[in-house]
């Protein structure tokens, strides 16, 4: 996985709530065993009309939010299933950040395991960007290091992450990997301290 | 200061502690499915690696599994999804409930049957629902596949201390008020996300007079609050059901593990992050009526109204949701009309939800409008159900008894509802397009349910009388 560290790209508004990982990817799709390819069904049943046309009213269909990186949305971003096809789905659409004031705890978790960063900001300041991103072109800055999401417009807020996953997503590291070094202690716990070997 | 179940827990549970990281914790049981297992395996086959406790892993296939013709998977990408997972459990030296096995269930129902499940342990599993497991006192969470790659690889994971909440449940429960409608309760009380960043701990006297089964049911549904993870500290009901079960200690060693299962218990003083107290006096049978779980009504209320909304957000949430199910504000929750009833999914599928359903259905009819299709949580369930003469009762009165799977809960697997038609389902999600493209779904209790088949509409079941 390559490491992220700046992204500038254009940002489009979903102004929606308790967006969950079925619609962001239908159960119809699960049932491949690759990582690849989920990208054509992102948001299926809000994107396409059951003709398979695509739905002009849906956000990401309106001509000018095409080609975008950036996906603003409103809380609780991902709620439901486990399921790690849906930032899969996302990524292979072309986004690498997600933008909402609140995020479920399993798909945040699944999107830094797949190098997509999610961002959680506040509500008044996500309120703006969806009103702003209404109008397009409209491009965010975004600087993991220092925390930092920008426009060229004078808008600027910070965000919280947990530095281990910052230092992964950074390096772009296999989490596998590190693990792996503490073998030891792993064998040490199953030794010592796991009651199915000593009781 | 005391301590509560999940700081017990979890201490036990540290691998590694460093500074600035969150804790590496080892994992006692790994559950696996054919849905989000195979791109783990394909991982670890890249970098060549090994699956560090296949003895602490069990497989089952429960997404796809047809619940009629037991043997005849049409759709060949959902097969070679069953078969992948054969395979990976064969090459990696997994025990595997497959398809023709009698264990074979939906995984969150075969771990406590099977006495996997057990207080004390750390379980996961990719899939949102292994909450279900925390009715015996074990922290247990959904994970992504990578994470699922991960704990294959070590048997390890790397968490961050979650808060921790109790939701105490006080007074006794009303007639015909299941758990199912506790949850939903609480979760139209307080929301889809109040409990994101938390472990609930259930507590209180409704709890503690809670079945395992009953447990189970509230605890599936914490991931609807948001929480990954909700739990029951463990007690005697916990010991008795597990005494015997095909993986649980056996003997004295059972006796042993009692010994300290009991102190994993929240102690009377500890201390929490955040405490809910709910009545269980106020609470009637529930239905959901909208596209998340929060968006739910007594059976005696209505859907509320556009000028009941507090925000902008809420009042287009609402709108999306009425537009979706097809209702309109202010209807009352009596006059929705169903077409379809699926009992079944990991959060009532079980015995005593087979015989709540099986009660109702006693010396009534299906409603001819209706298609009402029974789902055991797993074959030994129907095995159970069909000597008790449960299954016989269902199908006499017009009901449909399948094979075990997940089904329509989220119809992977060809069982679907069509579009634009009402769901009287007792699964966990209402989301749209759950159950089918364009399909309403109404969260239930199985005995709800049961109603709705025999009346083609939601009825109140305090008002039924028994039929003889």
């Amino acid at each position: 996985m390559s490491g992220f560290k700046e992204f500038e790209g254009k940002a489009v508004a979903m102004n929606r709530a308790n967006v969950d990982t079925d619609q962001i990817i239908p159960k119809q799709f699960l049932k491949r065993t690759e990582k690849t390819g989920f990208g054509k069904f992102l948001f299926y049943d809000w994107r396409y009309n059951p003709d398979g046309s695509e739905n002009e009213e849906f956000e990401l269909n309106r001509p000018e939010n095409k080609g975008a990186t950036i996906l603003i949305a409103n809380e609780n971003f991902g709620c439901g299933s486990s399921r790690e096809h849906a930032p899969w789905a996302l990524l292979d659409y072309g986004f690498k950040v997600i933008i909402a004031p609140s995020f479920a705890d399993i798909f945040y978790q699944n999107c830094l395991k797949n190098g997509m960063l999610p961002i959680p900001l506040k509500q008044a300041e996500v309120d703006y960007l969806l009103e702003r991103a209404e109008k397009q072109p409209y491009y965010l800055h975004v600087d993991l290091e220092k925390q930092k999401v920008s426009d060229k417009e004078g808008f600027e807020a910070g965000f919280d992450i947990h530095p281990y996953w910052k230092k992964l997503l950074i390096n772009g590291w296999d989490e596998i990997e590190i693990t792996l070094q503490l073998k030891d202690k792993i064998e040490e716990f199953e030794r010592t301290k796991d009651p199915y070997t000593i009781f | 200061m005391g301590k509560n179940i999940v700081d017990k827990i979890w201490e036990r549970h540290v691998v590694h502690r460093e500074e600035g990281k969150p804790d590496l914790l080892y994992v006692d049981l790994h559950l696996i499915h054919e849905v989000t297992s195979p791109q783990a395996f394909s991982g670890l086959r890249m970098k060549n690696r090994k699956v560090r406790r296949p003895d602490k892993t069990f497989a089952t296939m429960d997404h796809n599994v047809p619940t009629i013709n037991r043997n005849v998977v049409e759709d060949e990408v959902a097969l070679n999804q069953m078969k992948t997972l054969e395979k990976n459990c064969a090459e990696f030296g997994i025990e595997l409930a497959g398809i023709d096995s009698p264990y074979q269930g939906i995984v969150h129902v075969i771990g406590p049957e099977l006495g996997l499940t057990q207080p004390g342990k750390i379980i996961v599993c990719g899939d949102s629902h292994t909450s279900t497991h925390g009715a015996f006192g074990a922290l247990a969470f959904g994970i992504g596949t990578s994470e699922v790659e991960h704990v294959l690889a070590t048997q390890t994971i790397w968490q961050t201390k979650p808060k921790t909440l109790k939701l105490e449940i006080n007074g006794k429960l009303g007639p015909g008020v299941s758990a199912k409608d506790v949850i939903l309760y609480i979760l139209a009380k307080h929301g889809v996300n109040f409990g994101t960043g938390y472990v609930i701990e259930y507590c209180g006297e409704v709890v503690r007079n809670f079945s395992m089964e009953e447990r189970m049911t509230i605890c599936n549904m914490s991931i609807e609050g948001g929480a990954r993870a909700g739990l029951v500290s463990p007690d005697e009901k916990t010991f008795e059901y597990l005494r015997g079960r095909k993986y649980a200690p056996k003997g004295e060693k059972f006796d042993k593990f009692v010994e300290y299962w009991k102190t994993l218990a929240s102690d009377e003083d500890a201390e929490y992050d955040k405490v809910i107290t709910v009545n269980a006096e106020e609470i009637a049978p529930m239905v959901s009526w909208g596209t998340n779980p929060s968006m739910t009504s007594p059976v005696d209320g209505s859907v509320p109204t556009l000028a009941d909304c507090k925000t902008e957000t809420e009042r287009l949430s609402l709108k999306r949701a009425l537009e979706y199910m097809g209702l309109k504000e202010g209807q009352k929750i009596e006059d929705i009309q169903i077409q379809h009833v699926f009992i079944g999914s990991c959060t009532n599928s079980r015995i005593e939800d087979i015989r709540a359903a099986a009660a109702i259905a006693k010396g009534r009819k299906v409603n001819p409008g209706v298609r009402a299709v029974v789902v055991p949580g797993s074959q030994q369930v129907k095995k159970q159900a069909e000597e008790e003469g449960l299954a016989k009762i269902l199908i006499d009165a017009g009901f449909e008894w399948r094979d075990s799977g997940c089904s329509m809960c989220l119809s992977m697997n060809g069982d679907r509802v069509p579009s634009g038609e009402h769901c009287a389902s007792t699964s966990n999600r209402n989301f749209e397009g759950r159950q089918g493209a364009g399909a309403r779904t109404h969260l239930v209790s199985p005995a709800m349910a049961a109603a709705a088949a025999i009346y083609g509409r939601f009825v109140d079941i305090r008002k039924l009388t028994p039929v003889e």
